[in-house]
């Protein structure tokens, strides 16, 4: 067990090494890239937006619940939810489900070109495949994920603001004077910065899934699982790393 | 000229490919018959580079692609065109793209240049206006003439073949064999085909090596084949229904 871990992980350093080299044709590499982010990113904003604007609704909600005692201000509604959503769950939730999403889709395209020999075609060409199909993967989700985090700290506030006006649970003057209160702009630095992170594990971790897939349709289902498994495991772990080395 | 020099292949305990020595001529179909499990497409493979050999070279006149570095086969490999049992077209382009890609990678043409050119070998293997279709839009034949005229665009020195009639009906097997046999002699390509259709090898078998159990079991050319003493290679050639009953 212990060998293989040493072994997939050695592959996969092997495999970085031939991704991150300089594309061998600039132009093809820039239209690859604004297709993934069209691919990675912007097809994800629909699904950010509809998730983030319903928990940050559904966290101001039970936080303006949870609030019993006369003596804490309703600010703390407004407070709560930002804090929330900054901090944990725009770039940690949000992460996660783009791993299931993109990591996905990464894992199993790579894979399918990997089963129908396309892969080995572009290697025949001398196309240095891995960098060819990963690295536009790699910088694509690196410069839209922090865009789509963004979106979804703003989806998610406006969330909790609309589901405090329609339920009166409090004011909007309480909820945005809560939203402002002792506000610090290194938490959405930090944020940000585990976004990148959790970016670079899903697409390098996808695309080595799907790379390394060798068989058929099983196997190409199997990889996309994998992906978004490992995706997933390694996003928690960091997730707890770099909170504790930025937020102590 | 291709040479294998005392190829040997292993995976893991399995020993492939046994000390195979071989030439390929230019301006010939140079066939590789054999059962299914016999090593030929992992003969094929060694000698594209897909897999490396363990012991022996393979030489591309006079130049020994087993000692080459990652960036001397790069432009080796500009020099050969393979088309691939399942055709490996790239599915997220058009037929025009597909051919037009080793050119848009490795050429400094003008946009019209290359699309002459793609017009060109697209006609060569009698396809017309296709180019915008997607290869999901193909039949089983178009494909594999699409991949055709992908693989001579870069007017290939070497052209590999792994199974081209596989999926294919007798009559259209027919005439990819022919278009192979045309373009080796119009453009005075090394072909190397892969295969295990008895029609292909006596229509195009200019050379024909027989593997066996991982070995070089007979040479011959698709006149001598039928009058051979070989047991294992008469087991092979008279297989089918339909060559024992020619036989008798």
């Amino acid at each position: 067990m212990n060998i293989k871990i040493i072994s997939t992980t050695g592959d996969y350093v092997m495999l970085m090494r031939r991704v991150f080299t300089t594309p061998q044709k600039g132009i093809i590499f820039w239209q690859r890239l604004l297709d993934e982010i069209q691919g990675l990113g912007i097809e994800s904003i629909g699904i950010v937006a509809f998730i983030s604007a319903f928990m940050g609704a559904v966290v101001a909600i039970q936080t303006a619940y949870n609030i019993d005692n006369p003596f804490i201000p309703l600010t703390m509604v407004g407070w709560t939810t930002r804090q929330s959503i900054i901090l944990e769950f725009s770039p940690t939730i949000i992460s996660l489900i783009l791993a299931g999403k993109v990591g996905s889709r990464i894992a199993s395209e790579i894979g399918t070109m990997r089963v129908t020999e396309q892969i080995d075609a572009l290697e025949i060409m001398g196309v240095n495949s891995a960098n060819y199909l990963i690295f536009p993967k790699v910088i694509a989700s690196l410069l839209i994920n922090p865009v789509l985090i963004i979106l979804s700290m703003w989806m998610g506030i406006l969330g909790g603001w609309l589901a405090m006006a329609a339920t009166g649970l409090s004011t909007t003057t309480d909820y945005v004077t809560g939203i402002r209160i002792d506000f610090q702009a290194y938490i959405v630095f930090y944020a940000i910065v585990k976004t990148l992170f959790f970016a670079f594990i899903i697409s390098t971790i996808s695309g080595f899934f799907g790379y390394k897939t060798s068989g058929g349709a099983l196997e190409v289902g199997q990889a996309s699982t994998k992906a978004v498994v490992f995706s997933s495991i390694l996003i928690i772990v960091f997730n707890l790393i770099l909170t504790q080395l930025l937020l102590t | 000229m291709i040479e294998a020099k005392g190829v040997n292949k292993y995976f893991g305990e399995h020993h492939v490919l046994k000390n195979i020595s071989c030439s390929f001529e230019k301006g010939k179909t140079n066939l590789i018959i054999g059962q299914s499990g016999s090593g030929k497409t992992v003969l094929m493979k060694c000698l594209v580079g897909l897999y490396e050999v363990d012991t022996g070279m393979v030489i591309y006149d006079d130049r020994n692609f087993s000692e080459m570095n990652f960036e001397q086969r790069k432009n080796l490999r500009q020099e050969i065109g393979m088309l691939f049992q399942g055709s490996a077209l790239f599915d997220y382009m058009t037929v025009e793209e597909n051919v037009m890609f080793p050119l848009n990678m490795f050429t400094k043409q003008t946009k019209q240049e290359k699309l002459n050119r793609a017009n060109f070998v697209l006609e060569r293997v009698n396809l017309e206006k296709v180019n915008k279709l997607m290869p999901s839009e193909l039949s089983g034949g178009m494909r594999k003439r699409v991949a055709i005229a992908r693989a001579i665009s870069m007017n290939p020195k070497y052209l590999f073949c792994d199974e081209p009639n596989s999926g294919l009906d007798p009559q259209t097997s027919g005439v990819i064999d022919q278009l192979i046999k045309e373009i080796t002699v119009e453009y005075a390509i090394t072909t190397i085909v892969n295969t295990h259709d008895m029609n292909s090898v006596l229509s195009i078998g200019d050379n024909v090596a027989f593997i066996y159990d991982g070995e070089l079991w007979w040479r011959g050319n698709k006149e001598t084949i039928l009058h051979t003493s070989n047991k294992e290679l008469n087991d092979f050639v008279f297989g089918t229904e339909l060559t024992s009953r020619l036989k008798q």
